[in-house]
């Protein structure tokens, strides 16, 4: 395949970023995504330019490092999958893609499609957890029984893996559907409820202070999700969010 | 993730507080890993990391992976050695220490897999039994199976960091087995 690739280059966070063309050859369409980009870096490297900075790690659709915003949509087309999900196959020979990084005042560019996405981290550490008592004597959590359908939905929540594509995708960049998915995950849970009214204060608190947008419930962070984290998450983190805030 | 025994080990490290860089210990760490950033940024070679670590990763499938033999592991030695030396005298990376850079990172790990995979290959070579999932081919039963020797190799192999891996220096961690005795793993 032959490809005419249109790529954000960024030097740095303050630089001023461009759209710069490149044209690959030899594509395989067995190829993913992130191979093709190692392609591109490797003729450019040849070729004395700069090679493109994109995150990557575990290239198996669990790390949600990926983070590229590909003709216009989080990880490309297709649906349920990160862009090392993603195979050349999906494009035909002689197309034009374009290639940004994940755009949000939150997330920062670092260089050309890499971004800082620490403020998930914040967040995350704002509640994104249950504390355990580590004196070895703790409980096994399979011995507490939850309802299979509780359990069902929290494990989904759970598949969440902090990638960004919801905030890149929302108009207003909010991280509502992230957010959610990690409050949900242990407000389904027992183990979640001793902390469950300061998680959601707190996780909330963070990710205005981060400064993402709010929700308007357009689902367009739905269709995106490689893991499709429902938006039925905002729903339960916003009852959540009312609750703690009624206790106090 | 962490098997208990690490969560344990590190526990008590929540109160240890910021450990202090102000120690000759890391100010000569801090050299010498500056020191080699800057030699991989003006080295002037011909080859990506990527290159190198392409090559690297086909010796050791091929002659260090599940089934290996003396003349193969032998082999693998002298190839990473070269491969090394190569890399340190051909490597181009390009891009400036002081930026984000991919492939100076990768630069970085790639030379430490070079002297890694040396040491695999020696730790292979000494260890003449097949054990766990590698297959010695010349530590086999007559019909083919992977054959243990238990009376020479009880024990875990720590290599001490000597500089060139072929100085590195062998320290015998003994495997005592108090609740169980040592037996032939039988798939029949």
């Amino acid at each position: 395949m032959k490809l005419t690739l249109k790529i954000w280059r960024q030097e740095n966070a303050t630089a001023k970023g461009s759209m710069h063309t490149y044209s690959l050859d030899g594509v395989s369409p067995d190829m993913s995504f992130l191979e093709m980009m190692d392609v591109l870096n490797e003729q450019l490297m040849e070729q004395g330019i700069d090679p493109v900075a994109f995150d990557h790690d575990c290239r198996e659709g669990i790390c949600g490092s990926c983070s590229m915003f590909i003709n216009g949509e989080a990880h490309g087309p297709d649906r349920l999958i990160t862009t090392c999900q993603l195979h050349m196959r999906k494009f035909k020979d002689g197309d034009t893609i374009h290639i940004e990084p994940f755009r949000a005042k939150p997330f920062p560019v670092i260089k050309d499609l890499v971004v800082d996405r620490t403020a998930f981290d914040r967040i995350q550490h704002a509640g994104g957890f249950v504390s355990v008592n580590t004196s070895g004597n703790t409980q096994d959590a399979n011995a507490i029984p939850i309802e299979k359908a509780d359990a069902d939905k929290a494990f989904d929540a759970a598949t969440c893996i902090g990638c960004g594509a919801c905030v890149a995708t929302c108009k207003n960049a909010s991280a509502m559907l992230f957010v959610s998915a990690k409050v949900s995950q242990y407000a389904l849970l027992p183990q979640g409820q001793v902390e469950a009214t300061d998680r959601v204060l707190n996780m909330v608190k963070q990710m205005d202070d981060e400064g993402f947008g709010n929700c308007t419930n357009t689902g367009a962070c739905e269709v995106e999700c490689p893991k499709g984290i429902s938006l039925e998450n905002i729903a339960r983190m916003n009852r959540e969010y009312l609750s703690a805030n009624v206790k106090g | 993730m962490l098997p208990y025994t690490i969560g344990d080990y590190l526990a008590d490290d929540i109160r240890t507080g910021t450990i202090s860089t102000d120690t000759p210990e890391f100010e000569e760490a801090e050299q010498r890993v500056q020191a080699q950033i800057e030699s991989f940024i003006n080295n002037k070679g011909t080859k990506t990391v990527d290159y190198f670590h392409r090559k690297l990763g086909k010796i050791i499938w091929n002659k260090c992976g599940m089934s290996r033999n003396e003349a193969g592991l032998k082999e693998a030695i002298q190839e990473v050695k070269a491969l090394r030396e190569e890399f340190y005298k051909d490597v181009f990376v390009p891009g400036t220490a002081d930026s984000f850079n991919e492939p100076l990172a990768k630069a970085l790990r790639v030379a430490d897999f070079l002297e890694l995979g040396e040491l695999f290959a020696k730790d292979a070579l000494e260890r003449t039994e097949s054990c766990g999932g590698h297959f010695r081919e010349e530590s086999q039963s007559p019909e083919g199976e992977a054959l243990r020797d238990d009376v020479n190799f009880t024990f875990v192999s720590a290599w001490e960091y000597k500089g060139e891996p072929s100085n590195a220096k062998l320290h015998k961690e003994p495997l005592n087995y108090e609740n169980i005795e040592l037996k032939t793993r039988s798939y029949k």
